[in-house]
């Protein structure tokens, strides 16, 4: 087992950033269905932190993520990318989870694991903006967090055979400023874009695991990632040249996490969407400039002369 | 009259504040949001409480200024170990004042601390919590035939800004929710209204034990340790500034800021950003324009490459002129702006660097007349 545990939190997200003209609706508003889905960006910061400890430690990085058999795309992509383990948490049960739900089912599916030393995930996602998984999953863990984070400053991994030991320094945004905290392991960080570039997709990972479909394994069973085990199918050498074992797409359901029906999915959220309404956008009635010289002089000019620009 | 502990006890179903401070001073925002407790809780026959936890002799002042801005109660919660804010120390306060007086209804700041705490405190109680409210209503709801009246409208902009939803949290209380800095009006402050401030018993023990009075923290909550705190004087005075560039996704790198930031020099304005660019990592977040950064109300505002989801929009529209640039004729950005220009701003702004710095040179149709011979036309 390697000596270092890091679970990383992922979610699939319709790409809201970049809403183009062919997303949105004659009346003004937006067609959700034409949005592409896409990995939410700042998790992929924390996916990238995760990798970088991987580059320095003896570790493993578990992908994890909920939502609809498609969501299987975002753990394909952290498998490109390098990760050891995908778990995939799909159900109809899960279905409607507010974030306090949501939080239920992560952090089960964490324990299952045995728990992790580091827990990381992204500050927020795209789509709901509410930036509250990640400290309510270290909640329900027990676990101490560190959110908004903007750099790992260090860390010392657990002692072999230590539980409870090892610690985390790291350094969060804050208004106008930042905040260097220190926890022990394990904890939990939520990750901001401003951490680092995320790197691409390797080309020899999406050989090997480009289409690799999800299959249920209720009973955790890691052996497969282990190269002295029967199971194991050794696909390449590493960077540090021990082998690589083929990951599996393990996929879990509320049978699998042992998970109280009444505190998953919609049964579980204490939040309703009473209403929602479309934000329809005026006609426009900008004037257009021409996009050349002649034009844009123009409209300096214009500018200059009524003082705006001067 | 302001009056120490004592008096009836707390009653239930109030509104309640998380008050933030740092260093002796209160968050902007926790003040504002005084002022909308205020509103819902005379809405709601019943008081407001703020919570107000920390540390050293400026604390009382807060307290003070918090019943002259509107609360009943304050839940003065004072300890040497709660000088700075810390996510377990601070849960473990308001999640058990919370339990022991139960609160219908409880309001956060939607900082880096009140969203470290506040899904912490509801993961806690097993409660709803809604992020970054825009407004906050009372309303009725009904459901699967029961009705329920009085319930906290939480209304927030989701889904990339596109849509405004209505969230509400019928069966669970306390109903929780942040809620952004600057969308509520701030109280006036009077000093001749009536008050009390309960000091809140802190137990501070090794080992974790009950507690009949107050609040018991262990060892177990200050795992985490402070190592140092920074907090700069906004660099960027974005508020101030006659003429804004920002940038956004369009920008598309880092490099690319450059650009926008040349021509913000040129024209004397100051640099800013959509929330897309600074989550991207290609400039400090002290530049984000939006409801997620500041409000700002220039003479000119030029928008380069941002598509002008709601957020961004709410911070800019009362821009005095705005001038688009994007190369996408139907961004949302065009149905605010007053000059738009469809095209590559890689180009664009070249054009407008050069433009302006010929004066605009009588535009086109009157190229600028050569000053070689000195004398006047």
């Amino acid at each position: 087992m390697p000596q270092l545990r890091i679970v990383v939190l992922v979610k699939q997200v319709p790409d809201t950033a970049n809403v183009t003209g062919e997303a949105m609706k004659e009346d003004g508003t937006i067609n959700r269905a034409a949005l592409p889905a896409v990995f939410n960006p700042e998790d992929l910061n924390a996916l990238e932190e995760a990798l970088k400890l991987k580059d320095r430690h003896d570790a493993r990085v578990t992908v994890m993520t909920m939502g609809p058999p498609a969501a299987v795309q975002v753990l394909r992509d952290s498998l490109y990318r390098g990760a050891d383990e995908v778990i995939l948490l799909t159900d109809r049960a899960f279905a409607g989870a507010d974030t306090l739900a949501t939080s239920y089912a992560l952090s089960l599916a964490v324990r299952k694991l045995g728990g992790a030393d580091l827990v990381l995930c992204g500050r927020q996602a795209i789509d709901g903006d509410t930036a509250q998984v990640g400290p309510q999953t270290a909640e329900k863990l027990g676990y101490p967090q560190i959110t908004c984070v903007s750099r790992i400053d260090e860390l010392s991994a657990p002692a072999d055979g230590e539980a409870g030991s090892g610690a985390i320094t790291a350094t969060r945004s804050i208004e106008g400023g930042f905040e260097t905290l220190t926890s022990p392991l394990p904890c939990l960080l939520t990750v901001t874009g401003e951490a680092n570039d995320p790197r691409p997709a390797s080309v020899k990972m999406v050989m090997t695991y480009k289409g690799i479909a999800a299959e249920a394994m209720p009973e955790y069973d890691d052996s497969y990632l282990n190269p002295e085990s029967d199971d194991a199918e050794v696909c390449m050498l590493g960077r540090d040249g021990k082998p690589v074992c083929r990951a599996k797409v393990v996929q879990w359901d509320h049978e699998a996490l042992v998970a109280d029906r009444e505190a998953l999915g919609l049964r579980g959220s204490p939040t309703r969407v009473k209403e929602i309404e479309s934000v329809v956008l005026a006609q426009s009635e900008a004037r257009m400039v021409t996009p050349d010289e002649a034009g844009i002089a123009e409209l300096v000019h214009e500018l200059i002369e009524e003082h705006i620009l001067g | 009259m302001v009056e120490t502990s004592g008096g009836a006890p707390v009653k239930r179903n109030d509104v309640w504040v998380v008050v933030e401070q740092h260093d002796g001073v209160a968050a902007e925002v926790s003040l504002e949001l005084l002022g909308r407790a205020r509103e819902l809780a005379d809405q709601l026959g019943v008081q407001v409480g703020a919570v107000l936890i920390g540390a050293g002799s400026a604390l009382k002042d807060i307290a003070t200024a918090l019943v002259a801005r509107g609360a009943d109660t304050v839940f003065f919660v004072a300890h040497s170990d709660l000088a700075h804010y810390l996510a377990q120390p601070y849960t473990q306060v308001v999640a058990g004042l919370i339990r022991e007086h139960e609160p219908q209804i409880v309001l956060y700041g939607a900082t880096t601390t009140g969203r470290d705490l506040a899904p912490r405190v509801a993961s806690a109680l097993r409660t709803g919590l809604t992020a970054d409210c825009t407004d906050l209503r009372i309303g009725d709801h009904s459901l699967k035939g029961e009705e329920y009246k009085d319930l906290l409208y939480q209304i927030r902009p989701a889904f990339g800004g596109n849509i405004i939803a209505t969230i509400i949290s019928p069966l669970h209380r306390p109903q929780m929710a942040t809620v952004r800095e600057g969308v509520m009006v701030m109280p006036e402050e009077d000093r001749r209204r009536d008050g009390r401030i309960i000091a809140v018993p802190v137990t501070r023990t090794p080992e974790p034990i009950k507690v009949r009075e107050g609040v018991a923290l262990s060892d177990a909550d200050f795992v985490v340790k402070l190592i140092k705190r920074v907090q700069e004087e906004k660099r960027v005075d974005l508020k101030g500034a006659r003429i804004v560039v920002s940038g956004g996704v369009g920008v598309g790198s880092r490099d690319g800021f450059a650009l926008v930031e040349e021509l913000a020099r040129t024209v004397g304005g100051v640099v800013g950003a959509s929330r897309a660019a600074v989550d991207a990592g290609w400039i400090a977040h002290d530049h984000q324009v939006g409801q997620t950064g500041t409000t700002v109300r220039p003479k000119l505002y030029i928008a380069c490459g941002i598509s002008g989801s709601v957020q961004h929009r709410a911070g800019m529209d009362q821009s005095a002129r705005i001038l688009a640039i994007n190369d996408d004729p139907l961004a949302p950005i065009f149905s605010v702006a007053h000059y738009g220009v469809v095209g590559d701003l890689h180009k664009v702004i070249p054009l407008l660097i050069q433009a302006y710095k010929t004066k605009g040179a009588g535009g086109a149709a009157a190229p600028a007349p050569a000053a070689a011979d000195g004398g006047a036309s």
